[in-house]
C-alpha cells in the first residue's frame, strides 16, 4: 500500500442532495453549508472510505472529466482537507467504516 | 445573497421542492386552547408507507425535512422513521413540545445527526404555560427536555405563539430562552384550521396589541427598517410570486394528502393513490398555485404594501381566493407601518376590518 494512500468517508453528522448537478451539503453539528461542484459531487459520492482517493480520482474524474492526473489528485487532496475541516469528510490512511446515522 | 438564499431560489426556479414539511401525526400528549388539529388517528401512513414516501422525497430532491404533529413522539416508530430520513441523507428539523424526550431520547437525537429541535413553550409561567397546553407539569417536563438537549449540544430554538393568555410574557420567554441557551422564535399569529374553521382566531392577540410588538426592537431588530413605509411596487415585484410554496416547498399530511403549504389546505393528491413526483409536477392545483404572480391579484396588485407584505396565499384563499388579500397580513402591514393597506381603502376603512371577534371565546384557568 502506498505511504501517502488516503481514504474518506462521509460524516454522519451531515445531510446531502444533489440539485441540478450540484451537490448541497450541509454539516449538522455547526450548520455549515457548501455547495459542491461537479467533479468535488463526483468525489463526495464516491468517499466510501475503502476506494483510495487517488483511485477515486483516476476513476471518477480524469475518467470522466479532462483534467491532469497530477493537478486533479493535488486539487482533491486540498478540497478534502477542507472539507474534513468543517466535519463533513473523515479522512484515514487506513481503509475506514461508512458513518451510518 | 448568502449561499443559502442562492440554492433556495434556483431550487424556486427550477420547481425543485428541496423543503417538505411533514406531519407525521396529529395525535398529540397536549390540548393547546389554540390548536387547530382533529387528534383522532384517521389512518396515518404507516411505517412502510412513511419510509416510501421518504424515498420518494429523496429522488424529487428533497434536502430539508420538517417533521411535525401532532406530537411526533406519540408514534412509536419515530425514531425509526428519523433514522430512515437520516440515512437518505435529509437535513432532519423536529418540532416537538418535548414532553416526551428523556435522556436517552436527547442523546440518540444527537446520533443522529438531527439539525434542529423547535419546541413550543408559551410561557415563563409554569401555570400559564400549563394552562395553555391542558397537560400539567408540562411546562417543567419541557424544560427539562430542553436541557437534556442542551446537554448534547444540539441546537434548539423555543417558539413562542403569543395569543391573550400570554401576551405579555414574551419578553420573559425571550430571557429564559437566553438561559438555557437556545434561540427563541416569536409568532403573534394564530391561524385558522385546516377546515377553514376560524374559531381558534378569537385567541390571537388583538390587532390593536401588534404595534407594540412590531416596535420591539427586541423582537423585530432594526425597528425602523422593520416598520419602514412600503417602497413604491417595482415591476419586478409585480411579477413576483407570493412564497414558496407549491414552487419549492409543500406539506405533506400523516394521512398522505399533499399540500402546497402547511396554512394552504388546497389539496393537490394523496401520495397513497398517486407518485409524489406526480402531484407535484402534474397536479392542477399545485399548477394553478404555482401560476399566480403578484399582478393577477385582485387586490393586492394595486396596493402600496405588495413589495414587501407577508401575504399568505395559503390565508387568503381560507378567505375566499387565493388571489384575494389575506386579512391577517393587512394587518401586519397597516399596523408595522402605518400605512392603509389596498384592501382597506377599498372597503372605506381607517383600521383593517377584523373578520372575528377578537376576544377568547374559551377560558383559559389559569391557577392562582
Ligand atoms: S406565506 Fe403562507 S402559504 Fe406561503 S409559505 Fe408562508 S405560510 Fe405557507
Ligand atoms: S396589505 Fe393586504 S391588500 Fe396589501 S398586499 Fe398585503 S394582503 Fe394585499
Amino acid at each position: 500500500m502506498p505511504e501517502n494512500c488516503i481514504y474518506i468517508t462521509r460524516s454522519s453528522a451531515i445531510a446531502a442532495r444533489a440539485l441540478a448537478g450540484e451537490m448541497m451539503v450541509m454539516n449538522s453539528v455547526d450548520s455549515t453549508f457548501f455547495t459542491l461542484n461537479e467533479v468535488a459531487t463526483a468525489i463526495f459520492q464516491a468517499a466510501d472510505g475503502h476506494t483510495p482517493l487517488r483511485e477515486i480520482v483516476r476513476d471518477r474524474v480524469c475518467g470522466q472529466f479532462d483534467i491532469d492526473p497530477e493537478q486533479a489528485l493535488a486539487d482533491a487532496e486540498q478540497f478534502v482537507a477542507e472539507l474534513s475541516s468543517h466535519g463533513i469528510l473523515l479522512v484515514s490512511n487506513q481503509p475506514l467504516a461508512s458513518e451510518a446515522p | 445573497m448568502s449561499l443559502m438564499s442562492e440554492v433556495g431560489q434556483k431550487a424556486f426556479n427550477l420547481g425543485v421542492p428541496i423543503a417538505v414539511h411533514m406531519d407525521v401525526t396529529y395525535r398529540c400528549n397536549e390540548r393547546c386552547v389554540h390548536c387547530y388539529l382533529d387528534h383522532d388517528d384517521h389512518g396515518e401512513l404507516t411505517t412502510a408507507e412513511v419510509k416510501d414516501v421518504l424515498d420518494q422525497l429523496a429522488e424529487a430532491g428533497v434536502f430539508f425535512i420538517t417533521f411535525s404533529g401532532g406530537e411526533v413522539f406519540m408514534r412509536r416508530d419515530f425514531f425509526e422513521i428519523v433514522e430512515y430520513a437520516r440515512r437518505l441523507m435529509f437535513n432532519v428539523k423536529i418540532k416537538t413540545n418535548a414532553v416526551m424526550i428523556h435522556e436517552d431520547d436527547a442523546r440518540r437525537i444527537r446520533e443522529l445527526g438531527v439539525d434542529t429541535i423547535q419546541i413550543s413553550v408559551y410561557s415563563h409561567r409554569p401555570e400559564v404555560h400549563d394552562a395553555i397546553t391542558k397537560l400539567p407539569h408540562s411546562f417543567e417536563r419541557t424544560i427539562k427536555a430542553i436541557r437534556f438537549l442542551r446537554e448534547q449540544g444540539l441546537r434548539v430554538t423555543i417558539a413562542n405563539v403569543l395569543m391573550t393568555a400570554n401576551s405579555f410574557d414574551h419578553s420573559e420567554v425571550q430571557k429564559l430562552a437566553a438561559e438555557l441557551g437556545v434561540q427563541y422564535t416569536l409568532d403573534p399569529t394564530i391561524t385558522p384550521m385546516m377546515d377553514g374553521d376560524t374559531s381558534v382566531l378569537s385567541l390571537r392577540i388583538p390587532g390593536e396589541e401588534l404595534p407594540e410588538i412590531f416596535h420591539n426592537p427586541a423582537l423585530v431588530g432594526n425597528q425602523d427598517e422593520f416598520c419602514a413605509p412600503p417602497k413604491p411596487p417595482s415591476e419586478e415585484d409585480l411579477e413576483g410570486y407570493s412564497c414558496s410554496a407549491g414552487h419549492s416547498f409543500c406539506y405533506i399530511s400523516p394521512y398522505g394528502d399533499v399540500f402546497p403549504c402547511v396554512q394552504f389546505p388546497l389539496p393537490t393528491g394523496n401520495i397513497r393513490h398517486q407518485k409524489f413526483l406526480d402531484i407535484w409536477n402534474f397536479s392542477p392545483e399545485m399548477k394553478e398555485v404555482r401560476s399566480i404572480q403578484a399582478k393577477d391579484l385582485t387586490v393586492c396588485s394595486s396596493c402600496s404594501h405588495v413589495g414587501s407584505c407577508t401575504r399568505c396565499p395559503g390565508l387568503a384563499y381560507m378567505e375566499g381566493s387565493m388571489r384575494g388579500p389575506s386579512t391577517a397580513d393587512c394587518e401586519k402591514s397597516f399596523y408595522r407601518t402605518g400605512v392603509p393597506t389596498a384592501n382597506m381603502l377599498q372597503q372605506g376603512l381607517s383600521k383593517p376590518r377584523t373578520t372575528i371577534p377578537l376576544i377568547q371565546i374559551r377560558s383559559i384557568a389559569v391557577p392562582a
